[in-house]
């Protein structure tokens, strides 16, 4: 079938009425936990997931898909007019932001933001269409040893993009993987790490881990700093940007687009990374660098664009591999599973009214944002005045119900407040919970494989050397990691997360 | 989210001290690497070729305890970083919310377990006040039981009776 075919056939199943107000739904509660601090979308899709039991699979997905790249939408909000990132993909876009509100030129920074993540969301659906097909048919010439070599690809690269100590973070990925591995042994039913509690016989629920550490672990670690908020909320001023503001956003929009899209397709990468490498490069390219962390406004838009670029093509390694390459794809996995979808290469020929279905979603979706975003930008900044005590103890109420709901298990929520714990203790003692949930999710298919993979080779593991994918996946990460332990390219790399 | 990421604090400080965290940090993936390997040392280890279900955990119990020993001797001469603060009430406090609905959800229904989510967390904030602590109560309430129970017909028992 040819693009334009598979367009169609996607916009077909995403015009639905229904499936546009559960876009609708998903892009507008994105936007709102976008907007508020404290609440990102990790725990958002965790919580709204027993909801979706009820949704069509198509219709779940469009709805989470949408919450993802809607919170990016959001976060531009409250780092424009708080100065407080409301996620962290929208950290950078503090520094230059908060300064044109306070030169009372908010109005333009978030319109700005909205066109230039439109234009980045446009794009990087195009870019899904595209390079999705021919990714899924190579992942198909994978055999158990290609499978198990990039999913350690995925993993080491979601350790060394990230920031933070890299010893801390390959650790909390094995401490993941082990974590996946509670529960009956998938070969022959021995039980493990369940210490006899029958709950724990089918395995940890990924959702009682994600909300344990996302929600209540933050929620408690937020409590302790308290905050306080100053809101420019009577001064957007004109919302409309003007000649001079287009003519220098538009090139930091290309670029922003660009790096966000290709950072967001690399396994570990997302919306957060892209936003980083953006702002850098056009500080970097400035003619005057110096306007930077005063209000430039290319240091909005470039950012701001990445993320969404970045948000959208972190769902081609999903899609085309049916590996996750952040913690939110790993949520979605989880997703895709309690609907029967089994993610990998064989959703695109097997389901293409879902793959085709959910691209064409993304385009309606960003065109919805911009409309929630600019127009009703009112609506977004009262709710910014709701203070975090009011908020709270709603997202915990939400998070118990959604814990429950799953599988009306009483057991699951008291090993979610466990979590919560570990989750807390993670963030005092400095330890980036993220690779965790990705360890976690990939753990059971990591041995699984692997187990395949040393049973066709009887029992000989060159069979991961020897089989050219295999092996330059595994160069691959081998070269990752050796990049970031040289120490020039480390000081670069923690220079690079400092600066900004 | 929440910019919880004090790593670039820490990164800024120029004196080299030890780093309690890190050391806590590698003490604790050490004790988990432990406690994988001595819970699973029952289980059947298998050969390379056909994987028992003891093999792989044990592998990364081990591995995770030797990375474990890594951050703990980085810690030792790494960079900077001030001790971290446990303050123990928040986390009393939601730890016990969560508990509380819980125990409760099933014994006394949707509504009480509600009400006891909000009433004791809300405590954990120091701009504590009884009214918009009950106004929240009642919203959530009204709202778990209207879109969650009755919208979406989640099976809760919404009251003791």
């Amino acid at each position: 079938m040819d693009l334009l075919g598979d367009l169609a056939l996607g916009f077909s199943v995403a015009l639905t009425w229904a499936n546009i107000g559960w876009c609708l739904v998903g892009v507008a509660l994105g936007t709102l936990i976008g907007v508020l601090p404290g609440i990102g979308p990790v725990a958002t899709i965790a919580m709204l997931l027993p909801v979706t039991f009820h949704l069509a699979p198509v219709s779940a997905l469009i709805m989470l898909a949408g919450i993802y790249y809607g919170a990016q939408y959001g976060g531009s909000t409250t780092a424009i007019l708080v100065n407080l990132p409301g996620e962290s993909s929208s950290v950078v876009t503090c520094l230059d932001g908060y300064q044109m509100a306070r030169q009372g030129r908010a109005g333009p920074a978030l319109a700005i933001a909205a066109l230039g993540s439109f234009f980045a969301g446009c794009v990087a659906t195009l870019i899904l269409a595209t390079f999705a097909p021919p990714l899924a048919e190579l992942a198909f010439k994978f055999g158990p040893a290609e499978r198990f070599s990039l999913m350690v690809l995925g993993l080491v690269a979601a350790v060394t993009l990230a920031h933070g100590s890299l010893l801390k973070a390959i650790a909390m990925i094995v401490l993941g993987i082990l974590l996946g591995l509670v529960g009956a042994d998938p070969e022959v039913g021995r039980m493990r790490y369940t210490f006899g509690i029958p709950e724990l016989t089918d395995g940890i629920n990924f959702v009682v881990v994600a909300m344990g550490i996302f929600a209540f672990g933050e929620i408690i670690a937020n409590l302790e700093k308290g905050n306080s908020r100053e809101v420019f909320t009577s001064n957007i001023g004109r919302l409309w940007p003007s000649r001079e503001d287009f003519r220098l956003a538009w090139k930091a929009i290309l670029r922003g687009t660009g790096i966000g899209s290709l950072l967001g397709i690399l396994p570990g990468g997302g919306a957060v990374l892209g936003s980083f490498a953006a702002y850098m490069i056009e500080k970097r390219l400035a003619r005057d660098p110096s306007r930077f962390g005063k209000g430039a406004i290319e240091g909005v838009a470039a950012p701001e664009s990445a993320n969404n670029a970045g948000a959208q093509t972190s769902f081609i390694p999903l899609l085309t591999l049916g590996i996750p390459s952040n913690a939110v794809m790993a949520l979605m996995v989880g997703a895709m599973i309690i609907h029967g979808i089994q993610p990998g290469p064989q959703v695109m020929s097997e389901r293409p009214e879902l793959f085709w279905g959910m691209i064409a979603s993304m385009w309606i979706g960003n065109l919805l944002l911009v409309i929630l975003n600019l127009p009703l930008i009112g609506v977004w900044v009262w709710l910014l005045t709701v203070p975090y005590r009011l908020l709270y103890p709603a997202i915990l109420v939400l998070s118990c119900i959604g814990i429950y709901s799953l599988n009306n298990s009483v057991f699951d929520v008291g090993l979610a407040a466990l979590f919560g714990l570990l989750g807390y203790i993670f963030i005092k003692l400095q330890c980036e919970p993220a690779p965790l949930l990705l360890g976690f999710v990939l753990g059971p298919m990591l041995e699984e494989n692997l187990r395949k993979a040393m049973t066709i080779s009887r029992g000989d593991p060159s069979v991961f050397v020897t089989r050219p994918l295999s092996l330059s996946m595994l160069a691959l990460a081998a070269v990752l990691l050796l990049l970031v332990v040289l120490p020039a390219v480390r000081r670069k790399r923690e220079e690079a997360f400092l600066e900004t | 989210m929440w910019p919880n990421n004090p790593n670039n604090e820490g990164g800024m400080v120029g004196i080299r001290v030890r780093s309690v965290g890190d050391g806590l940090a590698g003490l604790m993936f050490i004790a988990f690497g432990l406690a994988a390997i001595l819970i699973g040392r029952d289980y059947p280890i298998g050969s390379a070729m056909r994987m028992g279900p003891g093999y792989f955990p044990t592998v990364l119990g081990g591995l995770l305890t030797v990375l474990g020993l890594g951050v703990l001797v980085r810690s030792l001469a790494g960079s900077a970083a001030p001790p971290p603060s446990f303050s123990l009430k928040p986390l009393a406090l939601v730890l016990a919310s969560v508990l509380a609905f819980a125990l409760t959800v099933e014994r006394l229904g949707l509504v009480a377990a509600v009400v006891l989510v909000v009433g004791i967390s809300a405590l954990a904030s120091e701009q504590f006040r009884w009214r918009e602590m009950l106004a929240v109560a009642l919203i959530m309430a009204a709202l778990a039981v209207g879109l969650f129970a009755k919208g979406l017909g989640l099976p809760f028992r919404l009251t003791p009776f």
